[in-house]
């Protein structure tokens, strides 16, 4: 075990919440009661006896979650390539801009001329975020990369309808995000599935043949969940826009490509960022992310509502948008996270961020190199952001993708993402992202390639794997079988 | 960049692996007319100092400084947050972390989030929760869409027009596409929603409430459970103050089939509105039926007990158009707080401070009535309520601005009828002084 970091390590058990605790403990400071008492005069049987919480000391607490958090593994931990997510560095510094005073204590339901400073952020963000991706206009209103998606498949529902058309099916390729198909059937479009063709692209000719009149249009990702720069999509988009339809893009994959790409230019009519991944703000295991939408000068009339607009010095909130979507959200999206974009945004200027997409295709590229001598690559062309491979090779062993991931965990690694995407059985798709440097990605390419030696000469260890962490392979099927949601 | 770890040296080195000269020819193959063209129109980069002082600037350019004068909530509410949980759940092995798609590496927060669920199960009466929702609006929406699946043959839902105007719009939103209609439920003269209207609804799919709704008045939701379930549809409450419940009787309590609502006061900042937390949680029967992502116990294969996302059949990356939503990303983080939130209160703590909110709001309530205001609805309220004012309020506001002191928001930006009237809202963070404050300058 030299390879990884991942050598050892001394954990805690600890009990779930309730579990611990008496009544009457408290981990409160309470503030002191200035005012009578009025409680008495409340109706009765409109009264409740309180929840059924535990009462916990402020030691309980915090040994509790301490505890908890030795079970976890984060960015700041190590290194976590998990394809398609860009689990990048996730500044410190963002953390503070967004806690300022006046910006963490904004009230969202107060005049405009009461938030001109939270509102200068988001009208700039609008602005920076036009520029990246050489769209338009901006919406910041979704809350995360799906409902980014959402936003786009009503705008174009929206569209479709104000032009009294009715289209009823949309294009999404087998090779594009997993959330799409949800997000177009959310809307009321049948996804219509679209085989990739051989080298791992769009097939330029299945599009002419399946866009027809009642087809919305395309939901493509590109770079797709392959990590492969679409190269024929201005003709696919040629062929979609004939007949009448959009393109959405899905600009999950957006950190290959700042600077170098320009999305209207592809033809792209919308397409929403995930700014919990290029844009570096933290995942918290699960969010909260956010998905701002951009669009073309065509399509602003339908962005979600509000936006940011500037009248000489002043910023505004425009709700006033009849052909709007309307909104997603009860207030402005998920607010501190479009703040600690911003300050990334402006952290990084423009050469920096290009700079970002260069070193994180580099990285992949790098990685791609490195390990196609033991690990099958499932489309032999250069990548973007993210290399796919398969356990192909491994199949002599019995050894599958999942055994392999398992056992990186053992060494100290973040797995990369597995069995997606579909279309490449056994897939392991990984992105290491620009902020790891050589050294430490030569280590995890070490220590993969010792995994492979493990598979071949000493598989059982891999089946047993993680052995190392706070718990071992889970019964997922018990758990799904039988619902325990709550203790 | 301090974020871009490569130096020159090992840039030419990496390129040899890839057998480039330049960064620029891993591009190449890249066709020119998707090219962007010049540079970025982007400002910086600023050092650390520099952004820091530009904050600053920007600080500035706001007038909410301090939760201690904002007598507005509608929403969005203040309430003091102990500095435990902020410091441990901005530990980075939580926030730096992933969805918990690899088990065995995120015991921390599928624990957390299991420990959430089942608090907010408990605060609101109700058999399970799921992992949060964006917020509390759009929440209130999947739970619409998600009894809508419930009671297939049925197209209608019914909402009250007392809950929150933003959380209506996302519904309107949401159902757009759907072939849904969507009726609106007028207030009677206590501030409570009208229900009488329901047993002529044909196709009625669900009725949903708010409460404490956006006027501050607690609804009778026995009596309206009872009247709802009699018309054979689901009863849908939502909720933008949970600490409404340390108090008063939890929607499960009185038959609620779908809880859902905004769990921002349970530890997250106002921050201009998000991120905020959906809550929401269904009777077990339907839990199938739950959008969003959960967390389920279950064991390892040494029999030990451990935490996985369970239920995914009802998920997008496996039923892919027939998910049950297509959420991927929620409210990690905010639900993980909530959950210490809870946690620091305790059972006993949520109750006190509960009843705090309502003394405050109480004490404000009758110092304005005394003074001369009029409530606009007689039903009994909760940290929040609207008033009238016979000689306007508008000046008074103007005035009390001047102090620092924000009081209350026109009712009329989103109920025409009811210009002029206010939406005031007090909670434990405001103190006596500054009560009287405001209600010295409507007497005067």
């Amino acid at each position: 075990m030299t390879y990884g970091p991942g050598v050892s390590g001394l954990i805690l058990e600890e009990p779930l919440l309730w579990e611990k605790g008496k009544k009457g403990r408290s981990a409160f400071s309470m503030p002191k009661q200035d005012v009578p008492e009025a409680v008495d005069e409340i109706d009765h049987d409109l009264l409740g006896d309180g929840p059924d919480f535990p009462d916990l000391s402020e030691v309980d607490i915090v040994r509790h979650y301490t505890r908890l958090s030795t079970w976890n593994f984060g960015v700041d931990t190590g290194m976590y390539p998990l394809g398609s997510c860009t689990m990048k560095y996730n500044p410190k510094i963002n953390e503070k801009m967004a806690a300022t005073n006046g910006i963490a204590t904004a009230h969202p339901m107060l005049e405009a001329e009461l938030c001109q400073g939270p509102l200068e952020i988001m009208y700039e963000l609008q602005r920076y975020l036009a520029t990246i991706t050489g769209m338009d206009a901006v919406s910041l209103q979704p809350a995360a990369g799906a409902q980014g998606e959402m936003a786009g498949m009503l705008i174009f529902e929206a569209y479709f309808r104000k032009k009294g058309e009715k289209r009823t099916k949309i294009l999404i390729p087998d090779t594009a995000h997993g959330t799409n198909p949800a997000s177009a059937a959310l809307c009321g479009f049948t996804p219509v599935p679209l085989t990739s063709g051989k080298d791992g692209t769009l097939d330029v000719e299945s599009v002419a043949e399946l866009m027809d009149e009642e087809t919305a249009g395309i939901m493509l990702t590109n770079p797709n969940t392959l990590g492969l720069f679409e190269d024929s999509i201005n003709e696919v988009n040629s062929i979609v826009h004939a007949k009448g339809g959009l393109v959405y893009g899905d600009g999950a994959n957006m950190n290959a490509v700042m600077g170098i790409v320009d999305f209207k230019r592809c033809g792209i009519d919308v397409i929403h960022l995930n700014l919990h991944k290029t844009f570096s703000t933290p995942h918290g295991g699960g969010g909260p992310g956010a998905g701002p939408v951009c669009v073309t000068s065509e399509l602003e009339e339908f962005l979600p509502i509000p936006r940011v607009t500037k009248e000489g010095d002043r910023f505004q909130l425009d709700s006033d948008c009849p052909y709007s979507i309307g909104r997603l959200n009860a207030f402005f999206g998920n607010y501190a996270v479009l703040v600690k974009a911003y300050s990334y945004i402006l952290s990084m200027g423009a050469d920096n961020l290009k700079k970002v997409s260069q070193l994180a295709v580099l990285n992949a590229n790098y990685v791609r190199e490195s390990l196609r001598d033991v690990l099958h690559l499932a489309y032999d062309k250069p990548c973007m952001h993210e290399c796919v491979f398969s356990d192909r090779m491994q199949h002599d062993y019995k050894i599958t993708t999942l055994d392999m991931a398992k056992r990186l965990i053992d060494y100290g690694y973040h797995p990369p993402t597995i069995y997606f995407p579909l279309v490449v059985p056994g897939a392991i798709m990984i992105e290491p992202t620009e902020t790891e440097n050589k050294d430490d990605i030569d280590q995890f390419i070490r220590t993969f390639k010792e995994v492979i030696r493990e598979a071949q000469k000493d598989s059982e260890i891999l089946r047993q794997a993680p052995t190392r962490t706070k718990v071992r392979r889970l019964d997922e099927t018990l758990a799904a079988r039988k619902p325990c949601l709550c203790g | 960049m301090r974020y871009l770890p490569h130096t020159n040296e090992e840039i030419q080195e990496m390129l040899g692996v890839t057998g480039h000269n330049r960064l620029e020819e891993l591009f190449d193959h890249i066709p020119e007319e998707c090219r962007f063209l010049g540079e970025m129109d982007i400002p910086g980069p600023l050092s650390e100092w520099d952004l820091g002082e530009h904050f600053q600037n920007l600080s500035a350019n706001s007038q909410v400084t301090s939760s201690k004068t904002l007598l507005v909530g509608a929403g969005n509410y203040s309430h003091h947050l102990p500095h435990i949980v902020p410091s441990l759940i901005s530990r980075s092995e939580f926030l730096t972390a992933y969805t918990p798609y690899q088990p065995e590496m995120a015991q921390g927060t599928l624990q957390g989030i299991f420990e959430y669920q089942t608090l907010t199960a408990r605060l609101l009466g109700m058999e399970v929760a799921n992992a949060s929702m964006y917020d509390g609006a759009s929440a209130l929406a999947e739970a619409l869409l998600m009894a809508l699946r419930i009671k297939k043959r049925n197209r209608t839902v019914a909402i009250s027009s007392a809950i929150h105007p933003h959380y209506r719009k996302v519904v309107h939103s949401y159902l757009q596409p759907g072939p849904f209609e969507i009726v609106e439920l007028e207030t009677d003269p206590e501030g409570r929603t009208d229900l009488s209207s329901i047993q002529q609804i044909d196709d009625l799919a669900a009725v949903a409430l708010q409460s404490p709704n956006f006027f501050g008045v607690i609804e009778d939701l026995k009596s309206a459970g009872d009247t709802i379930h009699s018309t054979k549809s689901l009863f849908v409450t939502c909720f933008s103050e949970p600490f409404a419940y340390g108090l008063f009787s939890s929607p499960g309590s009185c038959g609620a089939d779908i809880v859902c609502g905004e769990g921002q006061s349970f530890g997250m900042p106002s921050s201009f509105g998000g991120p905020g937390l959906g809550m929401f949680a269904c009777r077990k029967k339907h839990q199938r039926n739950i959008p969003g992502r959960v967390v389920g116990e279950t064991v390892d294969i040494e029999g030990k007990r451990g935490y996985v996302l369970t239920l995914s059949t009802r998920e997008q990356h496996i039923r892919r158009e027939k998910a049950t939503s297509n959420i991927c990303s929620n409210q990690g983080i905010c639900a993980l707080t909530a959950a210490a939130y809870m946690a620091s209160l305790g059972g006993t703590g949520l109750h006190k401070i509960a009843q705090l909110n309502y003394d405050k709001a109480a004490y404000l309530k009758k110092g304005l009535i005394q003074s001369g205001a009029k409530p606009l609805f007689d039903g009994p309220t909760f940290n929040e309520f609207v008033l009238t004012f016979p000689g306007g309020f508008e000046s008074v506001r103007k005035r009390l601005l001047e102090k620092g002191i924000i009081a209350g928001i026109d009712l009329g930006l989103f109920y025409e009828q009811y210009r002029g009237a206010y939406l005031f809202c007090a909670t434990e963070t405001t103190k006596k002084e500054i009560l009287d404050q405001v209600i010295e300058e409507v007497r005067s």
